[in-house]
């Protein structure tokens, strides 16, 4: 199913989130944490300042928060359910008491400023947080009505797959990294010659097999990051898992590689729900069906794209949609 | 802010010929023009790194000339004997497998604990406190004199329980001292090389790693494997040879542990294991016996011996290089 362009003619801003750097005071000096945090990810885009057409002001975080609308009953089954969840590292509370629902067949892009949770909301569904040693969490993340703490760990995270910022391709070759995700831990079982199907069924579906020209044992280090990017997806659903979170898969890569990537996203979601992470509000204007947007820990507004980014209900939704949409 | 005032560089006309081109120099930096006491300082830098190399090449000329002198294959392959005149003293040979079978057990053992060790304290280490005593335990061990490892290495060895490695007197007496107690006790010298190779080799492998590894359902232990320690391999093989290089050059523990016999001496009837129970010598005891400072009947030989010696540590050394050197180039790193 391809949906047509939604890109409107808003003229975009270069910059990733303008907003926070007017209004958060510790966004300021988010840059620092952050380029360490990612895993020595790049130095983030020098902030511009954006004019907006009215002082952005503090809200009362509890004023505004909306609860979401009906949802479009085309989609497919609920697949993951999210109930009244907060997570927080020691003292520090960073999501707050989100609840939510996704669906198969739908693309919930998780938006929102800088340090507002998104990537530690995304990591707890398939349970990467537990490995901070000071995380905590509260509340129900169900999948498919089962709690996911019921689930053992490797059965959950294979049907929870995850896409990462940085492009990760583990150092061996490319039928190496998608082999090693099909086998369930080192088991020599399925043989070869079916995880040889699957591997290039995989590889095929991230839209990287003909670009490959059968040459499979090259190593995957040696890609491009775009291409990088895509086999990192490829070993994601290799294990036909139900949902995909994928945390700003596109920042690392350019425009082209972005647009190979965002039509694949638009291919996947027929099987799966995805849920992704990005800075770009044009991006998750293409790719998403529904859009949540995150402040400060909060889930301020959740409804379907045209709705959020035209007719926000909520003021910070306003105005963080209008501050990079200038 | 200081205000140094702004000379203004001279303009130096662009180089023409490849010739022309000289290294950028800072205007004016030459030494003549720095102050004594920074002359003085750099002479003596120059001298003494001068000194380093003039008393390595000595040493290594000196021996050389002194090894190749006396070593011939046929001192290789014989046996040594006990002997008054340098005549009679026979070859190296069992020192020689000494030293190979002595690093060969210690090795053995050593590697699969170091290795094992800083995975454990580096993937898991939990409870913190265990691995913060695991890590100054292993610190401790390192900074243990060889003489003090092999003394309890003799007190361990000789208690009734451990008489099956090593000659069992008649009397009950336990000797205690064996090619496998010697390499147990040489694997302790090794062990604290390979495990912070190990350590240093899984801290700097990035976290987005283990992560992408996590993510796909893999458990820590298949991550370990199958990601973690393949991409480690060149710092385990540094620390290794390390180590190696440490058990070869060790002569404590062979007095104390090894009897430093001049040849090797069988225990039992098993061939194999009664070599492993016996005791012996290595490269670097005979080196000391047949020395003037020991029985001192066979100079020429322990310079042999020491050659040899030097050879086997400066091979090793270029093994660590090359294994660096290699990584470095690999794409692995990235
Ligand atoms: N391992 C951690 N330990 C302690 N605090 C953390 C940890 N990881 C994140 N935080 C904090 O949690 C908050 C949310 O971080 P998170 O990474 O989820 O933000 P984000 O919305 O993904 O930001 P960005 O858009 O910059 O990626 C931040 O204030 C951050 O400092
Ligand atoms: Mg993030």
């Amino acid at each position: 199913m391809t949906s047509p362009p939604r890109l409107r003619s808003h003229a975009l801003s270069a910059t990733d989130d303008p907003f926070a750097s007017l209004t958060d005071p510790a966004a300021s000096r988010e840059p620092v944490r952050r380029s360490t945090s990612d895993d020595g990810a790049a130095l983030p885009p020098p902030i511009k300042r954006v004019v907006l057409d009215r002082t952005p002001r503090p809200i009362d975080p509890a004023t505004d928060v909306v609860a979401p609308i009906a949802k479009d009953q085309t989609l497919g089954p609920e697949r993951l359910r999210i109930e009244h969840v907060s997570i927080g590292y020691g003292e520090a509370r960073v999501v707050k008491d989100l609840s939510l629902s996704i669906h198969q067949g739908e693309v919930l892009a998780l938006i929102g400023p800088s340090g507002c949770g998104k990537t530690t909301f995304l990591r707890s569904m398939n349970r990467l947080t537990e490995q901070t040693a000071s995380a905590w969490r509260e509340g129900q993340i169900l999948l498919d009505g089962r709690d996911i703490y019921e689930t053992e760990l490797p059965r959950l995270r294979r049907k929870i797959a995850m896409v990462f910022q940085q492009p990760n391709p583990f150092p061996m070759s490319i039928f190496d990294n998608i082999a090693y995700a099909i086998r369930v831990q080192n088991r020599k079982t399925p043989g070869k010659a079916e995880v040889r199907e699957r591997v290039v069924d995989s590889l095929r579906r991230a839209g990287l097999y003909d670009e490959l020209g059968g040459d499979l044992d090259k190593p995957a280090l040696r890609l491009s990051g775009g291409q990088q990017q895509r086999l990192c997806i490829a070993r994601a659903i290799a294990t036909n898992p139900e949902v995909l979170l994928m945390d700003e898969p596109c920042s690392a890569l350019d425009p082209r590689s972005t647009a190979v990537i965002e039509d694949l996203i638009g291919e996947l979601r027929e099987s799966l729900a995805i849920v992704i992470v990005t800075h770009n509000l044009a991006q998750a204007h293409r790719v998403a069906d529904n859009v949540a947007f995150m402040y400060l820990g909060d889930l301020v507004e959740h409804g379907p794209v045209d709705q959020v980014f035209e007719q926000p209900r909520a003021q910070r939704t306003r105005d963080y949609v209008a501050g990079v949409f200038g | 802010m200081s205000s140094a005032p702004v000379v203004p560089r001279p303009v130096t006309p662009v180089p023409t010929t490849p010739q022309e081109r000289r290294p950028v120099q800072p205007a004016g930096d030459s030494v003549r023009n720095w102050r004594l006491r920074h002359r003085i300082a750099h002479g003596a830098a120059w001298a003494a790194g001068i000194f380093v190399i003039a008393v390595t090449a000595s040493i290594m000329g000196f021996m050389a000339w002194k090894g190749l002198h006396y070593l011939n294959p046929s001192l290789i392959w014989q046996r040594p004997t006990p002997g008054l005149a340098q005549g009679d003293t026979g070859g190296i040979r069992d020192p020689l497998i000494g030293t190979l079978l002595a690093t060969f057990i210690g090795t053995l053992f050593a590697a699969p604990l170091g290795i094992a060790t800083a995975v454990w304290v580096g993937e898991y280490g939990k409870p913190a406190k265990l691995a913060r005593a695991i890590e100054s335990a292993i610190e401790m061990v390192a900074g243990m004199p060889n003489i003090v490892l092999a003394i309890f290495g003799l007190a361990i060895f000789q208690l009734p329980f451990f008489s099956f490695l090593s000659f069992k007197a008649q009397g009950g007496g336990v000797y205690g001292r064996s090619f496998i107690a010697a390499g147990l006790i040489m694997s302790l010298i090794a062990i604290p090389l390979i495990y912070t190779a190990t350590r240093e080799g899984l801290a700097q492998l990035p976290a987005k790693l283990r992560e992408g590894s996590w993510a796909l359902g893999k458990t820590k232990i298949c991550t370990i494997r199958t990601v973690l320690l393949p991409q480690i391999r060149p710092n385990i093989a540094t620390g290794i040879v390390l180590g190696m290089g440490r058990i070869v050059g060790d002569t404590a523990i062979v007095v104390v542990l090894l009897g430093a016999a001049l040849q090797i001496d069988p225990v039992g009837d098993t061939p194999g294991l009664n070599v492993l129970r016996g005791g012996g010598s290595t490269l670097t005891t005979y080196v000391y016996a047949a020395s003037p400072a020991g029985e001192g009947n066979a100079p020429q030989k322990a310079y042999a011996a020491a050659f040899l010696l030097l050879l086997i540590v400066v091979f090793l050394n270029a093994l660590v290089g090359w294994i660096g050197r290699r990584t470095k180039n690999s794409e692995i790193t990235q």
